[in-house]
């Protein structure tokens, strides 16, 4: 976005430049002509308004609605808001939901930050490893969901084989309150880290080699460059990667239906599976649109701060040194 | 007046720092970062070797052979099975619906990115805002009122369905990377277009669609990632087994073949092979366009 307001006086500014000989006036006629109107914006604009826009103030609306489904929807005022402010499942949701969240930074923010700046670097074996670090990234989360719900089934899946070899017995670890959790914690740490690495990787390659260079010729050790020139040069990365992760716990949905159901009991249910349980197995269309309502506002809180300070510019230059 | 133009550019590229490894700039291999690459190499590793071995296990063998141990009797039978049960009829339903939500959002964001770099129209500048706003809006959090949209248009539980609100979705990152790539097109060549008469169509046609092919190849494999990979619009949007798409399909597999955990993960495999050839044939523009599935 900031990229925005400081591209464009730079371009008209050299524009006058280059027909200059000719007459002013043939000049601002020639910029003028080829010159594409508003409406070719106009399809795309009402596109993304009709399915996008326009259901961000309609799910608002719908919160103070009672609906079944089926029917429409009847205005019943703020009934649906003050029974979520005070449903303990919506409070556990939303623990949860921060818990998550903040657990994912944790996990996967160091592990990506270091495998990233690892790949940037020039090791012999790195093109081939990039490659299969790459792979989780052609999964869906659905299809991960899948593949992690069966190898963690502790009756079909290897955990029936490993367990009684390790003298466990029978594993059920989505059985388990914390351990279903932390297998969402890493479930989504497996599928989201090779991106976030392909993120710090794009940043590392834009460090000149040149600061490591003078780090090394005042005798900075390997760890010291890393501390002083990598992580600092790196800080819009970090910012960039961080405010996706956040975002992106908003989203974990798939993963959470298919992995544990929100089970055992409601202890790994997060506020976007609580809006689809509402909503899609109880037909609580309006109260599930309430707690639609607050993702939607927490979303657009994060929308606005990404826009205003990470600045999109960077996420460029990092697809860039792709 | 010339030399005003260019040297300004000159001097930036020259003062901007290129990005070089030198030979003698990281002496010493790194122990520690190689130690640490092999231990994800692990985590990422093993579990997609399990998951390929098991296609080949037969599933009475498969909880006493161990998930590590190649097969004592390989098979191809899970591929089979998970062929006749209509694995590839979901393969299809994905495949009309990703060539349809590619086409769309091509179609819009390349229009829409050219009067958002190109136009006059203070407006259009309001437009690309508002994109940007819909970058980190979930689908999720809006699931509901395109459920209700979708019902009073009639579409439910057709494939138009699934595909409207994937296009509407998949079009604000689409026009953030159009927009960076359309505005690397230089002020002269359009300047050259104009004098040459050519109006907005001809220029559109003839100089940024050619111009920004990277950038709109990005935006295809994105859009189709976000199409073929989709869940949650298949999941609330249709219902009936003959629109049922790869990741519903997988998802329904799963509920009727929890013991049969090999035929499972080949159903898993199966449906990564159009991705896995695109890796393999378009390596860069599918990194970009997962780069792009990060604003999501």
């Amino acid at each position: 976005m900031r990229a925005l307001p400081q591209n464009r006086p730079a371009r008209s500014g050299s524009a006058p430049a280059a027909p200059a000989p000719s007459s002013p006036r043939r000049a601002r006629s020639v910029r003028q002509v080829g010159r594409p109107g508003g409406a070719w914006a106009l399809p795309a604009l009402l596109y993304f308004g009709m399915f996008a826009a326009l259901p961000m103030v309609l799910v608002a609306y719908l919160s103070l609605t009672s609906w079944g489904g089926l029917g429409s929807p009847r205005f019943v005022g703020l009934e649906n808001w003050s029974r979520l402010a005070g449903d303990p499942v919506m409070h556990n949701a939303v623990w949860l939901s921060l818990v998550l969240t903040v657990l994912n930074w944790i996990v996967q923010t160091p592990i990506a930050l270091l495998l990233g700046v690892w790949a940037a670097g020039p090791q012999r074996n790195r093109a081939v490893l990039s490659a299969i670090f790459f792979l989780p990234l052609l999964l869906s989360s659905a299809a991960i969901a899948i593949i992690w719900r069966a190898m963690l089934d502790p009756n079909f899946g290897p955990l029936a084989w490993l367990g009684p070899r390790l003298g466990l017995g029978s594993v059920d670890v989505l059985g388990g309150s914390t351990s279903a959790f932390a297998a969402i914690v890493f479930v989504t740490a497996w599928q989201f880290i090779p991106l976030h690495m392909l993120l710090y990787q794009g940043g590392a390659r834009q460090i000149p080699a040149s600061l490591y260079e003078a780090a090394r010729i005042d005798g900075a050790g390997m760890l010291s460059s890393f501390w002083h020139i990598t992580l600092p040069q790196l800080r819009h990365t970090i910012t960039t990667s961080s405010v996706l992760m956040v975002v992106g716990s908003l989203t974990y949905f798939d993963t959470v239906l298919i992995l544990t159901g929100g089970g055992p009991g409601t202890d790994t249910t997060i506020v976007p599976f609580l809006m689809y349980r509402a909503g899609f197995r109880s037909w609580e269309l309006g109260y599930a649109s309430a707690i639609a309502f607050t993702l939607v506002v927490v979303a657009t809180v994060i929308a606005l701060l990404l826009v205003r300070f990470t600045g999109f510019g960077t996420m460029r230059s990092t697809r860039e040194g792709m | 007046m010339s030399t005003t133009t260019t040297r300004p550019r000159g001097t930036a590229s020259a003062v901007r720092p290129r990005r070089s490894w030198p030979n003698g700039s990281r002496r010493r291999p790194n122990l520690l970062a190689g130690a640490g690459s092999l231990l994800w190499l692990a985590v990422v590793g093993v579990p997609l070797y399990a998951l390929l071995v098991a296609t080949f296990q037969r599933s009475e063998n498969y909880t006493s052979e161990g998930p590590l141990a190649p097969p004592s009797d390989p098979t191809l039978d899970n591929y089979a099975t998970a062929i006749e049960n209509g694995l590839l009829g979901f393969v299809l339903n994905t495949a009309v619906v990703t060539l349809a939500v590619v086409a769309i959002v091509v179609a819009l964001s390349a229009t829409a990115g050219y009067a958002v770099v190109r136009s006059r129209t203070r407006w259009t500048h309001g437009v690309f805002r508002a994109f940007l706003l819909g970058l980190a809006i979930p689908s999720q959090a809006v699931i509901i009122p395109v459920y209700l949209i979708i019902v009073e248009m009639g579409l439910y539980d057709s494939l138009t369905a699934i595909v409207l609100p994937t296009a509407a979705f998949a079009l604000p990152v689409c026009m953030l990377i159009l927009v960076g790539s359309m505005r690397d097109i230089s002020e002269e060549l359009y300047e050259a277009m104009a004098l040459d008469g050519a109006g907005s169509v001809r220029t559109f046609l003839q100089l940024v669609v050619p111009l920004s092919r990277p950038g709109l190849s990005t935006v295809a494999v994105y859009s189709a990632l976000q199409a073929w990979n989709g869940f949650l619009f298949p999941l609330i949007l249709t219902q009936s087994h003959d629109k049922r798409l790869i990741t519903m399909g997988l998802f329904e597999f799963q509920g009727e073949y929890r013991v049969d955990v090999p035929g499972l993960l080949t159903a898993v495999v199966l449906s990564t092979v159009p991705l896995f050839i695109v890796y393999l044939v378009a390596r860069r523009s599918l990194v970009a366009g997962l780069m792009g599935v990060g604003g999501k």
